[in-house]
């Protein structure tokens, strides 16, 4: 430190720090309007800390007089929006599922909550577009296991499929291989058979053994056709869509140990109002009946 | 009152100097001179002088052509029919529009308004190559409004002299009711301005009322305070500080000027030597500047014009009226500061002329690049359509095999109605052999669509094509169209789309 001089050269004062002997820094002051403004931001921040929540404490936060609180704002916002969406609730709880497809006032909004419905409950299984994979059926086709109209959809929706609850749709598959029903070579004779129902190519001898066994195991569930029972959830075998797979192998070892997937109950989990739009949500998807 | 501290050093001496016989010589220093020009200062209030001449006419009349607009565009009405603003220039935030006159521009056309700034900003490059800052010096909101500010100014308090003594003096009565009077004025000047923006954004005379009853919305009142307070912060008391130190325009200017652009100029050939001229004179061997610095005392941004160009100078031409104005009296030829170019600046002092060269490659390039955006717009507005069909295919699945056997994709289509009354269309394919199309929420088979005024309707539309056509399909992806038809006037949009199958198809 020394004494604040004019320093010669720009005849500016100087703060009174020196380094290293002889460095001095000459005194400019910050602009007037840049300091003021700066004040101001200090003023403003005092201000802002008495009036809403600024500083940690040890078992907390220091609430500021306002009271204000993000969550609680967002937790009105919310309250707000479902206050909004209301009115469309109370409709969907009044109309039948065929009533709300024919109204096109309340038709987008039960699109657009189906589909985000959809997307947050279904989605992890049958995929966002309900395009479906192995062992989830694709909701896009006209291919269903237990029916494809406005109810059926309902029914399904609402009580799950093997899912425990007491109305839900519980027929399966029996184990034909692992509870040693079948052997090996018939499996594979009435695999073949399965083949040649839906046109695709198959091993003539192999098929023609396999129509006889068919007939005494499957047909009790698929029908004499092959053609599926949505009382029972018996898959169409005749079309060129297979939930498991389509070759030989796929298909005896659907044979062997059976299938029987499982969809939730989602009565209980969402409201029957939010359920009913999701049925038309599905229903719109293209292979409503 | 920090901004007239400093007065004291440019205070009139009662006993002035004469600059020629009768003619004052004003004590004034350029505050913002060459020599004044400090990083670290603070501010020296300027007291513009009243000008008299050309200039000083021309900007009365920019002035009030400019406010004229501002203030009097949003009580304008225009008749556009039921359920629209009937406000001729109106920027609609919740319908997302702009409406202004006859033209009606919505939110996804932005690109007009682009078009229109970026026209704009190559106007302002190619008058400032040819004629300086023109912009600066008569039509920038800041120019005008700090004019207008120091019209009030001297309305309530006199011109320079009579400021600069009020200034000096202590508080006296006189002095505060001048001094409130000013103040008041300019809140009430700012007030109408700040009103007259937030009038652009919602109908003026429902604004007006909801205003004065306190019924408007917090977003309007929050505008009109904003710019109420920047109006008077900028123009009433910060004035020429906002063009030196905080517009950027003063700094790319310099790339727009050359040799042959028109500036504000002291003819330092005529001028040099400059000094007082005393009565029966010679004019030989001296220059025609008396050194009466009426220009310094007249310039708003407090320079003195015969530092040369520099960034300070907002090119006025207050200047130009001072000068000619003591010119006429000591009876010399007017036009000492005058618009001239560098090259005829340059020429003059060998005595010769540069004639004005008004074709160059910068003005032929700018004028070219703004008729290239006019000729855009025009053509991007001449096509655009009242009708706009937007087609998405569901990619998830992108095709879903049927039962039968059959193909089926998915498309949103979407039909937007810009007309102001209920249209009615009908939609159709072409181009895809047998395919069959289904409308979600339709059960007949061609059925009629109604789209609401300004308003967008998405539509579910499922499109199969059977197993005994799919050979026909071009491999994976087979291209046809969608037809959209309105109804009453039988006009037809063609709208592509692609049918994907299987790779294998």
């Amino acid at each position: 430190m020394s004494e604040k001089e004019i320093d010669q050269v720009t005849g500016v004062e100087t703060t009174g720090h020196t380094w290293d002997g002889n460095l001095k820094e000459l005194n400019k002051p910050l602009p007037k309007w840049w300091l003021y403004t700066f004040y101001v931001c200090v003023i403003w921040a005092i201000g802002y800390w008495i009036l809403y929540p600024a500083w940690p404490t040890l078992n907390g936060y220091t609430k500021g007089v306002l009271g204000y609180n993000q969550r609680a704002v967002v937790t009105e916002e919310v309250k707000a929006a479902k206050a909004d969406q209301a009115k469309y609730f109370e409709q969907i709880t009044a109309k039948s599922l065929e009533e709300i497809t024919q109204d096109q006032e309340l038709l987008p909004f039960v699109m657009a909550g189906g589909a985000a419905v959809f997307g947050d409950n279904c989605g992890p299984c049958h995929g966002k577009g309900a395009q479906g994979a192995v062992g989830y059926p694709n909701l896009n086709d006209d291919d269903w296991l237990w029916g494809g109209t406005l109810d059926a959809i309902h029914q399904t929706i609402l009580y799950g499929i093997r899912s425990g609850h007491d109305e839900a749709r519980d027929m399966a598959m029996p184990k034909f291989g692992r509870d040693e029903i079948l052997q090996p070579a018939q499996i594979a004779d009435i695999a073949q058979y399965v083949l040649s129902l839906s046109g695709k190519a198959a091993d003539d001898a192999m098929a023609q053994r396999g129509k006889d066994l068919f007939a005494e195991n499957c047909a009790a569930c698929h029908g004499d056709d092959g053609k599926g029972n949505i009382e029972l959830g018996a898959p169409n075998l005749t079309d060129g869509i297979w939930l498991y797979g389509g070759t030989p192998e796929h298909i005896a070892k659907s044979i062997e140990t059976g299938r029987g997937g499982v969809m939730p109950s989602w009565s209980g989990r969402l409201d029957p109002a939010t359920i009913k739009m999701l049925t038309v949500y599905v229903h719109s998807l293209g292979g409503g009946k | 009152m920090t901004m007239i501290k400093r007065a004291s050093d440019i205070v009139p001496q009662t006993m002035a100097q004469e600059a020629a016989p009768g003619i004052e010589r004003i004590d004034v220093k350029a505050v913002a001179s060459k020599e004044a020009r400090e990083t670290y200062a603070s501010r020296q209030k300027i007291y513009p002088k009243l000008a008299h001449g050309t200039f000083r006419k021309v900007k009365w009349i920019v002035m009030a052509v400019t406010l004229g607009i501002y203030y009097l565009l949003p009580w304008i009405r225009w008749d556009r029919g039921p359920n629209l603003p009937d406000q001729a220039f109106l920027l609609d935030f919740a319908h997302q529009r702009l409406f202004f006159g006859p033209i009606e521009i919505w939110a996804q056309e932005l690109y007009f308004i682009t078009g229109i700034l970026i026209f704009s900003a190559l106007g302002l490059f190619l008058v400032t190559s040819l004629a300086g800052r023109m912009w600066c010096g008569y039509t920038c909101p800041q120019t005008v409004w700090t004019d207008l500010m120091v019209v009030v100014e001297r309305f309530w308090q006199g011109d320079r002299n009579a400021r600069i003594r009020l200034d000096n003096s202590p508080w006296t009565f006189e002095k505060i009711w001048k001094k409130t009077a000013t103040h008041i004025t300019w809140v009430l000047v700012a007030l109408a301005t700040g009103g007259a923006l937030v009038f652009y954004f919602r109908d003026a005379p429902t604004l007006a009322m909801e205003l004065v009853s306190g019924d408007a919305p917090t977003i309007a009142y929050v505008f009109l305070g904003v710019f109420t307070g920047t109006t008077y912060l900028l123009g009433g008391i910060a004035r020429e500080q906002v063009c030196i130190y905080m517009c950027p325009w003063p700094r790319i200017q310099g790339a727009m000027f050359d040799r042959d652009s028109l500036l504000i100029t002291y003819r330092d050939f005529r001028g040099e030597p400059r000094g007082p001229h005393k009565k029966g004179q010679t004019w030989e061997e001296r220059g025609d500047c008396i050194d009466c610095k009426a220009c310094v005392a007249v310039c708003p941004m407090g320079i003195d014009i015969r530092d040369g160009a520099q960034l300070e100078c907002i090119q006025c031409a207050l200047c130009i009226d001072a000068c000619d104005e003591i010119m006429t009296k000591v009876g010399r030829p007017t036009g000492l500061v005058a618009y001239d170019t560098f090259r005829n600046l340059e020429a003059e002092a060998h005595h010769e002329r540069a004639p004005m060269n008004f074709v160059r490659p910068r003005t032929i390039l700018y004028s070219a690049a703004m008729a290239a955006v006019v000729g855009l717009m025009l053509y991007a507005w001449l096509n655009r359509t009242i009708l706009e069909v937007n087609i998405l295919h569901h990619r998830n699945p992108v095709y879903v095999e049927m039962t039968d056997g059959g193909l089926r994709n998915r498309y949103t289509v979407k039909i937007l109605n810009k007309l102001h009354d209920v249209r009615t269309y009908q939609l159709a394919m072409e181009g895809l052999q047998g395919a069959e199309m289904t409308i979600l929420g339709f059960k007949e088979a061609d059925p009629k669509i109604n789209v609401a005024t300004d308003n967008l309707r998405a539509l579910n539309v499922l499109v199969t094509v059977p197993k005994a056509d799919r050979a026909k399909l071009n491999g994976e992806a087979t291209h046809f169209d969608f037809i959209i038809t309105d109804t009453a006037d039988g006009k037809r949009l063609t709208h592509e789309a692609t049918f994907w199958a299987p790779k294998n198809e």
